[in-house]
């Protein structure tokens, strides 16, 4: 199992209750989509996942090991194995794009070879190939500064192609994006989990999207998983039930609207 | 009454109250009585003291003099500035909270982190407290009248105040990117290259080509206790009281901070 979540709850400091045991298991090669309202949990659900932000209670097991016990060393190897795609890239506008993306093995990397690629890139042909495969190729050079905000985020995916983790998280990877961008992002991360048999965990906003690139679909609510279904079994009646009450509970009945069609078409669309 | 009461009103307001009930004593005790300058018979001793540095000398002997302790001074700067760096980049390293590996979850509470950088901020502190002059008087015992004195105690404090600086600058700058490699388990060295650095770089030099600045000017005062270059120049001068040659080394002086504004400029513009 590469993801194992038992009876997680999550406290924050403020006090503020963000999940309530939660219970969820991600195999390797397993692409889930979480979705659900905003304040839902799905992001603080993710930093659990990613060792970013360790539970008030419960277990976390990633990759067969205990995280939160490991020493200073071994956790170290274990968060080069996973991979995490922000909502905002992470990237310093002065750093050029193939710095940013090499950046990706730093926790492979010896300090000898890190310390050169900086003057030198170590691996121009990797941070080529993975460029290329988002479309961002000829930007290999530019500064990270020169680049739009989508062609930033480009970037930050094609770091995670290169870092080759074994667990993919994404959160909300896709959300300030125009709709051709999103699906050649999520086309890529779906295929790096194909071909490399890494789990991949996204969170999404677009009801539609998940349906279409992801076979099981969570749904959270109030820091509570609400349903967690093959994407087929997610009937315009629980979407409507999770973004009950919403704030953007017009954005949400317009996705269950393309939930209808998306639905059918998802038994399909997911190879 | 507005509707919407500012809620931070209130603390500003007691800023600004806490400000003005806090400076009026300190200028008070400070016998702050700027306007004595124009008396007159303080405009005519001023006056006196300053023309008596008019015009600068242009002595030959004293020129070649001057030259030597130029560079004596430049050099003394440099080597300071210098080893003040190495003092000070691998403390600011461990006090930078940017670059803690143990504030990601928080892990399991365990008082290391905190210690080091407790410690590391105080000896920063110490080496800062202590004026240069006063290092310089103490090492001069030590090495004897010269300008490696001089460098020692710029080294000192200077590592002291660069340290601090430093791991302030890289709290400052944006953390994420930092912060992402760490989670994708790169080491605190790496994410201090990739993450932090080039944020913080154009920050960090323009401070470090300042603090070369301040060494040069520093090197007066260390002077005046046998630290040799400009400032020995400069003490030996005003014994004799010989206003054309002090007004030269100050000449002297404005040309060297020029000189590291434009190449402190000109740095900056290359890293933007």
């Amino acid at each position: 199992m590469t993801l194992r979540l038992s009876g997680v709850g999550v406290v924050h400091p403020g006090g503020r209750r963000a999940l309530v045991s939660v219970d969820l298991s991600v195999a390797a090669g397993e692409r889930v989509a979480l979705i659900g309202p905003s304040g839902a949990g799905k992001t603080t659900l993710l930093r659990v996942a990613g060792v970013s932000l360790r539970p008030t209670e419960g277990r976390v097991e990633l990759l067969g090991e205990a995280p939160w016990q490991l020493g200073a060393g071994g956790l170290r190897r274990l968060r080069a194995r996973i991979g995490a795609v922000h909502q905002t890239p992470p990237l310093p506008p002065r750093q050029r794009v193939v710095t940013a993306v090499l950046a990706g093995r730093l926790g492979q990397w010896s300090v000898g070879k890190a310390l050169w690629s900086l003057v030198h890139p170590a691996d121009t042909a990797g941070a080529h190939e993975a460029l290329d495969r988002l479309g961002l190729a000829d930007r290999l050079f530019d500064r990270c500064d020169r680049l739009s905000g989508g062609q930033l985020q480009r970037v930050a995916v094609a770091r995670v192609l290169y870092q080759r983790p074994d667990l993919l998280l994404a959160d909300e990877p896709v959300s300030s994006l125009d709709p051709a961008t999103s699906e050649l992002l999520l086309s890529r991360l779906v295929a790096q989990s194909e071909a490399t048999g890494a789990a991949l965990v996204a969170s999404l906003h677009a009801v539609d999207l998940a349906l279409k690139w992801f076979p099981r679909v969570v749904g959270v609510r109030g820091g509570q998983v609400m349903f967690d279904l093959p994407a087929g079994g997610v009937t315009p009646a629980l979407l409507r039930a999770l973004y009950a009450g919403d704030a953007d509970a017009n954005a949400a009945s317009t996705s269950t609207d393309v939930v209808a069609t998306a639905a059918s078409a998802a038994g399909t669309m997911c190879r | 009454m507005s509707r919407w009461p500012d809620p931070d009103a209130r603390r500003r307001g007691t800023f600004v109250v806490l400000g003005v009930v806090v400076a009026w004593p300190l200028l008070v005790l400070a016998e702050f009585k700027p306007w004595r300058l124009f008396d007159d018979g303080n405009l005519a001793v001023m006056g006196g003291f300053l023309a008596g540095f008019l015009p600068p000398s242009t002595d030959p002997a004293f020129l070649a003099l001057l030259g030597r302790a130029t560079v004596e001074t430049l050099a003394m700067a440099t080597a300071g500035t210098a080893l003040a760096w190495a003092i000070a980049v691998p403390f600011a390293f461990v006090m930078a909270r940017t670059l803690s590996v143990s504030r990601i979850g928080p892990a399991r509470f365990s008082l290391a982190g905190p210690v080091l950088r407790g410690l590391a901020r105080g000896v920063m502190m110490v080496l800062r407290a202590i004026p240069e002059v006063v290092w310089a008087l103490v090492i001069v015992r030590a090495l004897g009248l010269g300008p490696a004195a001089g460098v020692l105690a710029l080294a000192i404090t200077y590592g002291g105040m660069l340290g601090k600086v430093y791991a302030e600058i890289l709290e400052s700058v944006d953390a994420r990117p930092a912060r992402a490699l760490l989670e994708a388990g790169c080491s605190r060295r790496m994410a201090l290259a990739y993450g932090l650095l080039p944020g913080a770089a154009p920050e960090l030099v323009s401070y470090t080509v300042y603090r070369w600045e301040c060494a040069v000017r520093a090197s007066v005062v260390m002077g005046f206790v046998g630290a040799g270059g400009l400032g020995q120049l400069m003490d030996q001068s005003m014994k004799m009281l010989n206003g054309g040659e002090a007004s030269m080394i100050l000449a002297t002086f404005l040309l060297l901070v020029l000189l590291a504004d434009a190449f402190s400029a000109g740095l900056r513009r290359v890293l933007a």
